[in-house]
């Protein structure tokens, strides 16, 4: 088992996220993380789905998205060039002992400090998770107050778009006469 | 031109081509109910009960091709629908469902009746929707029809609010085409993948093709046939595919799986390749899949990439509609010659032969079997047959042989009790003409028996041949084999279904042995209206061969040899030569 990262476009219609969030519930996959936002083309979503499965589990969640009459397009990214992001936004406890100490590591993770209060720091860091874990690390010896991530985000590298003709499963397909154009 | 919600919705269905509706009336679709009286040219059937409704809609769309139409209020009458639904979903079969929804400015506020129909059908239909504007309904209603028959078919539900459907706006069939961007029912696998394939079935020794319900919903039937004899490839059915190629026909050598035959099993188990056409590797029919058919490749062909490699790894998967794909591979095939393979398997059958219950002498007990077989007999296989779920419907499907395709309709996936009567009713819909059976058993009977009063109200002859055991046999036969014969909750008791029959103004029959069968056979065939016949069988028989559920594929318990010699046994040969 290995988180999969899927990058699904889909319509952006009301209970779509709730398709594809049941589709891996009843299908019994776990998500890891599933974001969802806007596209550069109008009424279209972008969704980003980590999931920890093995290969072949990986193939049938695709399959199954791809049977979601709102879903468009598919692709696992996770073999790919690709640039994947999770932003985490850290508060946490401050002295006038520990503050220096403090920016100091988050300089060297490049992370921000975006509010500063007498006893406490808010600090947002972009990057992978594994960077985003190693800050996290580093500041738990001084109280971490309150966390949240954004969960993965991932495009790919190059100026291509996503494949024009994703494999599915196993099989090599195409579109034959029938399927609207999008 | 104008119209208002309601006129629209039925406007959509008669451009649709639907002439029967199946529906239960209610606040919330009372609009669409009122806008019905002036479009006489659909004809809507009364149900008793939603599950009825759409389990109708179910039977006329497998008995017709065409999509099954269903209609129901919101809340607890779309509730009701969630059965007949799941049912619908698991055997891939197109019916479209309308549900009445609150006003949309209620809804979420936990209107009177309003229930979040959507998103409780979200997980069991093939897609649904949700229609708060008089301007969506018409192209909902024709996207959801497209989606229903589609690819592979299945349920769609349209969900549409009472103020949709009292608001008016411009109608124009024409300018409210689908648009469906994401959705492709028309993959199909690339002809080079062909080529692998080909070189898995030219070289096989002792394949076996597993023909599943895809044969008949692509109409893959004929070039099926072809196929099997130009390859000379036996072909085992699953419960849904019965009728893709004729029973009687040499290379079909029946049903797989937990109830299968024993030379059909044994035949999987020994084969060194599967050619799984249609079909999805359900765990009825594969029984414990780290041991099955461990020699063969499998070839998959399936109109559903999610069904490829889901249960059984494909050696080769090809993505398409299975006619298609049969008919540009037919061509390419290698002429068989696989006689060897073919004798091992008919050598297997005698064996079974003389454990078959149709073989055995006539003790003047009331079988199950003696009466399906009769009924197949009495009906000369010619007969629609529509089944409940359980131990009647494994005997249907074993000695109830079907030359024809379309002509056996039951619950498989889903294995809904309460299905046969009301499937029978919509069959019956959709082939007026043909001879009709409901069998079930006393229990599903009862589950859905209020139907009874529809086919009475609508004058529509369909025959139900009640296998009454007094006991839900095949959970009965479970605790019999693999709970010590603790019989929890399993003997049943029945009303007088003779009289239940006569309440409603319908003709039943009570058989009680075997020299009574065809007589009864012969009276309900001769009877204008629907017929009940009671047949009270042995109590305590069971279903063989069989696989216990997770075992072995050829792992089966049998059916007990016969006490007497062989030679007495096969005394009826008359029968047994009409029994082939």
């Amino acid at each position: 088992m290995t988180a999969h990262t899927l990058v699904a476009y889909v319509e952006d219609k009301p209970g779509v996220l709730n398709r594809v969030a049941s589709l891996f519930r009843r299908r019994t996959f776990n998500i890891e993380s599933l974001t969802v936002g806007h596209t550069e083309q109008p009424g279209v979503s972008r969704m980003t789905i980590v999931v920890d499965t093995d290969e072949f589990g990986a193939r049938r969640a695709e399959a199954n998205l791809y049977k979601l009459v709102n879903v468009l397009r598919v692709d696992d990214v996770t073999t790919q060039a690709a640039v994947m992001r999770d932003l985490a936004l850290i508060k946490v406890s401050a002295s006038a002992a520990t503050r220096s100490e403090i920016l100091q590591l988050t300089d060297v993770f490049r992370a921000r400090t975006v509010d500063v209060t007498n006893d406490s720091l808010i600090i947002e860091i972009t990057g992978t998770e594994d960077k985003i874990e190693g800050l996290i690390e580093v500041l738990r010896p001084f109280g971490i107050i309150e966390m949240v991530r954004t969960g993965i985000v991932a495009m790919g590298r190059g100026s291509k778009s996503v494949s024009p003709n994703p494999p599915l499963v196993a099989a090599q397909v195409m579109e034959v006469a029938g399927a609207t154009a999008n | 031109m104008k119209r208002t919600g309601a006129q629209i919705i039925w406007e959509c269905l008669i451009k649709e081509g639907v002439e029967v509706v199946f529906g239960y009336p209610g606040g919330t679709i009372l609009p669409a109910y009122d806008a019905m009286l002036d479009y006489p040219s659909v004809h809507h059937v009364l149900v008793r009960h939603e599950q009825g409704g759409t389990h109708m809609a179910d039977g006329y769309a497998r008995a017709s091709g065409k999509v099954g139409v269903a209609f129901a209020t919101s809340g607890p009458g779309a509730t009701n629908m969630v059965t007949g639904i799941a049912t619908a979903m698991m055997d891939s079969s197109p019916i479209v469902c309308i549900t009445g929804q609150v006003g949309s400015s209620l809804v979420g506020l936990d209107a009177f009746q309003e229930t979040d129909v959507t998103g409780v059908t979200l997980p069991i239909t093939k897609h649904n929707y949700l229609v708060t504007r008089v301007e969506d309904i018409a192209r909902t209603i024709r996207e959801g029809f497209y989606i229903a028959k589609s690819g592979r078919p299945g349920p769609v539900l349209i969900d549409i609010t009472k103020d949709a459907q009292q608001l008016s706006c411009d109608f124009d069939w024409d300018s409210a085409a689908p648009r469906l961007p994401g959705y492709r029912p028309d993959l199909r696998a690339l002809p080079s993948e062909y080529q692998n394939a080909l070189s898995l079935i030219n070289s096989a020794k002792r394949p076996v093709i597993l023909a599943g319900h895809g044969v008949l919903q692509s109409g893959a039937m004929q070039v099926l046939k072809d196929f099997a004899e130009k390859a000379q490839i036996p072909v085992a059915m699953t419960l849904l595919g019965i009728g893709g190629l004729p029973a009687n026909h040499p290379l079909n050598l029946g049903m797989m799986g937990m109830h299968g035959e024993a030379w059909v099993n044994h035949a999987i188990q020994q084969a060194d390749l599967l050619l799984a056409f249609g079909m999805r590797f359900d765990d009825r029919v594969t029984g414990n899949v780290k041991t099955y058919a461990p020699k063969a490749k499998k070839i998959h062909i399936e109109i559903d990439p999610s069904e490829l490699n889901k249960v059984i790894k494909a050696d080769v998967a090809l993505v398409g509609d299975l006619r298609e794909v049969l008919e540009e591979v037919l061509p390419l095939v290698a002429v068989g010659d696989r006689e060897e393979w073919i004798d091992h398997i008919n050598e297997m059958k005698g064996d079974s032969a003389v454990r078959d219950i149709q073989n055995l002498p006539d003790t003047g007990h009331l079988y199950a079997a003696h009466v399906i077989n009769d009924l197949w007999r009495y009906t000369e296989g010619e007969a629609l047959i529509c089944t409940d779920v359980g131990q009647h419907q494994m005997w249907t499907a074993q000695y109830y042989k079907h030359n024809k395709p379309f002509k056996l309709i039951t619950s498989g996936g889903l294995g809904t009790m309460g299905f046969g009567l009301p499937s029978a009713i919509g069959a019956k819909f959709a082939k007026p003409n043909a001879e009709v059976w409901a069998i079930s058993g006393d229990g599903g009977f009862q589950m859905t028996a209020a139907e009874l009063s529809t086919a009475a109200q609508e004058n529509i002859k369909v025959n139900v041949a009640i296998i009454n055991n007094g006991y839900l046999g095949m959970v009965r036969q479970w605790q019999e084999f693999f709970y010590d014969k603790r019989y929890a909750a399993t003997p049943m008791k029945s009303p007088d279904f003779v009289k239940l029959a006569e309440a409603h103004g319908l003709t039943g029959i009570r058989v009680t042995e075997r020299s009574q069968v065809e007589s009864a056979i012969r009276q309900a065939q001769q009877t204008k209206g629907t017929v009940v016949i009671d047949f009270r069988v042995e109590k305590e028989d069971s279903v063989y061969p069989m696989v216990p559920a997770g075992a072995d594929l050829h792992n089966m318990i049998r059916r007990p040899m016969p006490k007497k010699p062989l030679n007495e046994t096969l005394k009826h040969e008359e029968e047994m030569e009409f029994a082939k």
